[in-house]
């Protein structure tokens, strides 16, 4: 198993290291959705503190959705997915590959975005700061791991691109409420984070395991 | 027989639902504290109790999907059929509950919505149900229902984490009516005028799932037909 699991993510990750199409484009939207919000909401003083993980959650969100459709829909083309339905390898072992390799592109895209959303609204971290690195990740993988498995399933209907969104947003909301929640927290400083955490590191417990269980029967679907 | 059965209890559905009318309009006396507008209780309440228990026969349709799908295709079939019957007929009774309760809560609490726990959680079920039935929609060709199977099954297990996180975050909603706390609890004249709603609106729900149930299986039915005629060359 995790043979396969790395010899799909290797191959996921040499391709992006060629196109870079998934963490340009990712990029680009997410500081988009940044400027837009501050157009919109004029972002100052404590104002900023207090949207900025919002606005930070749901740029990941919007980027993270267009990028998570072109992973699958690369495979469709030439037939590879039917090729890797009719391989004896388990199909959670492609499910976790591809949700890593999507994991690591938008950490990626965070993590370069930061210093630019830290200027743009500038912010001054008043909790701790190292909680930060919690906090993403867990909120990130939470997305990518649902977004990746409906990407599976959308891919099989007949308009792709719609109905992704339509299906991953509403059961992404309570992982987005604790992610944003968590990181307000910890930008003002003024509540303790901790149970918000716990609350993003169990939904991605139980989520994760159930794409993993539930991935074979979506791949193998017909 | 079947038709005089379901004939004869369309008809008592329909008189349990004038009874619970008047009922809930001239028999039940004004709240203490809240005047008329409390009566909104006999609607609001029946609906979500009923939308909650489709979505729960929506959830274990899903599953019995999944189960059944290899091994026992007829039964699976069945089970997809009251998948979709409780998803639809839950949504439109959630619905109705998501329409009287800003009704309510415009006079009681002065404002239309709140984010509050219930009301955020009800309305994200409310969501993941509608997006389940467009995927339904958009997903063509037999893998429909293993894929919007898998769909119903998430969306059931993101209900409670739903619930928590938004318990956690703010509660303005009343607290339990029944089985709270003291001081919770109806006054009897209430509660005769309550359960008649209850009853009548829970009826009222079964039949028309029921009948979503057998409009589903016959499309099944139908599609099977079809199949097997293109099969054999005589479309």
């Amino acid at each position: 198993m995790m043979s396969t699991v790395w010899t799909h993510l290797m191959k996921d990750l040499r391709i992006e290291w060629r196109s870079k199409e998934a963490i340009n484009s990712m990029l680009f939207f997410a500081l988009l959705v940044v400027v837009l919000f501050s157009l919109a909401f004029d972002p100052r003083g404590s104002f900023a503190r207090e949207i900025a993980g919002g606005v930070l959650s749901v740029a990941t969100l919007f980027a993270s959705a267009s990028a998570l459709n072109q992973a699958w829909a690369r495979e469709i083309r030439h037939q590879v997915l039917d090729a890797q339905r009719m391989a004896p390898a388990s199909g959670a072992a492609l499910f976790l590959a591809k949700a890593l390799a999507n994991f690591l592109f938008v950490e990626i895209v965070q993590l370069l975005l930061a210093p630019v959303f830290l200027v743009m609204y500038n912010l001054r971290i008043e909790g701790d700061a190292w909680k930060l690195l919690l906090v993403l990740p867990l909120g990130t993988w939470a997305l990518v791991a649902n977004g990746t498995f409906f990407a599976a399933l959308s891919i099989r209907s007949r308009n792709r691109e719609m109905l992704l969104p339509l299906i991953l947003f509403p059961i992404f909301i309570p992982a987005l409420l604790a992610m944003v929640l968590s990181i307000t927290a910890i930008l003002t400083g003024e509540s303790d984070p901790g149970l918000w955490i716990k609350l993003l590191f169990g939904y991605d417990v139980i989520f994760t395991t159930v794409c993993l269980l539930l991935f074979d029967v979506v791949l193998h679907a017909e | 027989m079947k038709k005089i059965a379901i004939g004869g209890y369309a008809v008592a559905v329909i008189a349990l639902m004038i009874w619970g009318f008047y009922q809930a309009i001239y028999v039940a006396p004004d709240d203490a504290m809240q005047g008329v507008i409390f009566r909104i209780i006999y609607y609001h309440v029946p609906s979500f109790s009923a939308a909650f228990t489709f979505f729960a026969v929506s959830f274990l349709g899903s599953i019995g999907f999944l189960s059944f799908r290899r091994s026992h295709p007829e039964w699976a079939q069945m089970a997809d059929a009251w998948a979709v019957a409780g998803a639809e007929v839950g949504v439109v009774f959630c619905t109705v509950g998501l329409v009287t309760g800003p009704i309510w809560a415009r006079r009681a609490w002065g404002i239309w919505w709140t984010w509050d726990a219930r009301l955020t959680t009800t309305l994200v079920l409310w969501l993941i149900y509608v997006s389940y039935l467009l995927l339904r929609r958009f997903a063509a060709g037999p893998q429909v229902q293993t894929l919007a199977a898998v769909l119903g099954i998430f969306g059931a297990l993101d209900t409670p984490i739903v619930y928590m996180s938004n318990r956690w975050w703010r509660t303005q909603h009343p607290a339990p009516v029944f089985g709270g706390a003291d001081g919770s609890g109806m006054d009897k004249s209430m509660i005769g005028p309550f359960l008649w709603n209850m009853l009548a609106w829970f009826a009222w729900g079964v039949l028309i799932l029921a009948l979503r149930y057998v409009v589903e299986r016959r499309r099944q039915k139908n599609a099977e037909y079809e199949a097997i005629d293109a099969l054999e060359g005589n479309a």
